[in-house]
């Protein structure tokens, strides 16, 4: 540590009005902290892109960081939550310092507090979505409702359809088929998954991932250790997180997403572009989410996903092979883990019937927030 | 409905909820830079004010996009599909996430005119839903 001694500093401070029964919300505290942490910095929000929080015990939500980047109108490169109780405020501090080390920020706001005696109850227990009591009534009550809303928006502004949808499950369904640790292994066609019923119109079953057990881990180290160990290193070469929106119903827009500014950042520290990338293991909750995707990863122009995808252009012996290992449609979920183990089974050459040959390069996505989050990954 | 989920309003959207309580829908307006906002936040996007006025707006607005539900696992919303859940773009700016009420799912498509209606819940919580708004061109 002894090398970033020094090298970081506090810049700008705010705190919110203080008080018993203020009758105001703790996001409106934490909102007002952040204005006056930033007005006492002399930054304009446009220079914050880091950002920690942590959520109000009271409203316990998910995605808290992005949902107050969405409120402060900035797209942070880097951001998180923490959850360490009356430690969270000082180990902020620490995970600020590593990410600015680590390159991914320039200036990172940390909020934290919480209105501890205007809060409602957690009525409902567990962690909530801030808007839900702006969802959950109209029914809107699972994934596929969400994701179909901007599948939806993607057929009515560039013409995708249901048949392209298919072909992203018949890819990952037939790489699925060479992984002998799939769980979805039988063939599918597109007659196949036309036939399948609707589930959130225009999602039919068979665009959506099921639900499925499994778990990935990942081990990290110095290249310099990496030398040493059993296998030939599988470098990080990129890393990029991007932020659109933490809610999509009120997303500027619905199909030019967060995978746009990840892959950017992850290109722009590797040094390469789409063309010098020979794999893809890219987030599949939902078939659409390929070709947005492979759209904002700049595989092909905007709008032009769907026709990307189709004729075996990402099936092993295509252009592009994606989600060699089945992905979250046919290999399991897993939150999108095994897309990562699978990227790097791909570079060892490891991967047997499925391994696309001569893999030098893959990348990775990870998202969330109906494609408003995004943390993309490039290895080597 | 048979199961219906009533909306918890707290310190930040009650204003929006008692409204559609008496039959009208609020938006919050920035008193500093004029925006419309949903859902009801603390503080504008635009400009960061936390200065704000709720606003009876005309309810009036279009089809942005649209999913109609055919399974769900939760309880006693089986008996409801299919249902239209769809994002409707304001006249005022603001999208709103509700659904299409009165039509056949099959007959709903972008870019449709609506105006909102209030559908009751509980005898004191009402949702704002919208239903079409015949003779109207359609916009995208």
């Amino acid at each position: 540590m002894t090398r970033i001694s020094g090298r970081y500093a506090i810049v700008g401070i705010g705190d919110s009005d203080v008080g018993r029964h203020l009758g105001r919300s703790g996001m409106a505290l934490h909102l007002e902290a952040a204005t006056r942490a930033m007005a006492d910095a002399g930054l304009d929000r446009s220079a914050i892109d880091g950002l920690i929080t942590r959520p109000s015990h009271g409203t316990p939500q998910f995605n808290y960081s992005a949902v107050l980047a969405g409120q402060l109108g900035i797209e942070p490169s880097y951001f998180t939550d923490v959850a360490l109780g009356g430690a969270s405020s000082t180990s902020m501090i620490i995970d600020a310092v590593a990410a600015l080390e680590a390159g991914l920020c320039t200036a990172v706001l940390c909020i934290n507090g919480d209105a501890q005696s205007s809060r409602a109850p957690n009525r409902r227990g567990g962690l909530v979505n801030w808007i839900e009591d702006f969802e959950r009534p109209f029914g809107m009550l699972g994934a596929p409702e969400s994701y179909g809303l901007a599948a939806r928006r993607h057929m009515h502004e560039y013409g995708t359809t249901s048949q392209q949808f298919g072909a992203v499950a018949v890819a990952c369904r037939k790489h699925a088929s060479l992984n002998p640790a799939a769980t979805f292994r039988t063939p599918m066609t597109l007659a196949d998954h036309q036939a399948s019923r609707f589930v959130a119109e225009p999602f039919r079953l068979l665009d959506c991932c099921p639900v499925t057990d499994g778990a990935a881990a990942i081990v990290i180290t110095s290249a310099e250790r990496a030398r040493d160990l059993a296998h030939a290193p599988v470098y990080l070469l990129g890393l990029g997180q991007g932020f659109t929106h933490s809610d999509l119903a009120y997303s500027p827009s619905m199909t030019t997403v967060a995978m746009r500014s990840a892959a950017e950042r992850a290109y722009a520290m590797a040094k390469l572009g789409p063309q010098d990338i020979d794999l893809a293991e890219l987030y599949d909750c939902f078939t659409y989410v390929v070709i947005v995707t492979l759209e904002d990863y700049g595989f092909c122009k905007k709008g032009e996903g769907g026709a990307f995808v189709e004729g075996g252009r990402i099936e092993l012996g295509g252009a592009l092979p994606v989600n060699t290992g089945g992905g979250l449609l046919s290999h399991g979920h897993a939150s999108g883990t095994l897309l990562v183990t699978e990227g790097a089974i791909q570079i060892r050459g490891a991967a047997g019937a499925r391994q696309v040959a001569g893999a030098e390069t893959a990348i990775v996505s990870g998202q969330c927030g109906v494609t408003g989050i995004n943390v993309c990954l490039i290895l080597g | 409905m048979s199961r219906p989920i009533i909306p918890l309003a707290n310190l930040d959207t009650k204003a929006f909820w008692d409204g559609c309580a008496r039959g009208e829908l609020l938006l919050q307006r920035c008193r500093s830079c004029d925006a419309y906002r949903h859902p009801p936040a603390p503080i504008c996007s635009h400009c960061l004010s936390a200065q704000h006025e709720w606003v009876r707006v005309t309810g009036r607005g279009s089809v942005y996009t649209f999913v109609v539900v055919h399974e769900t696992r939760v309880r006693g919303w089986e008996k409801l599909v299919p249902y239209v859940l769809a994002v409707v773009e304001l006249e005022e700016g603001p999208r709103i996430l509700s659904n299409i009420v009165n039509v056949a799912p099959e007959a709903v498509a972008i870019g449709m005119p609506v105006e909102v209606t209030f559908a009751e819940l509980d005898g004191t919580t009402k949702l704002p839903v919208f239903v079409l708004r015949e003779g109207k061109e359609r916009r995208s």
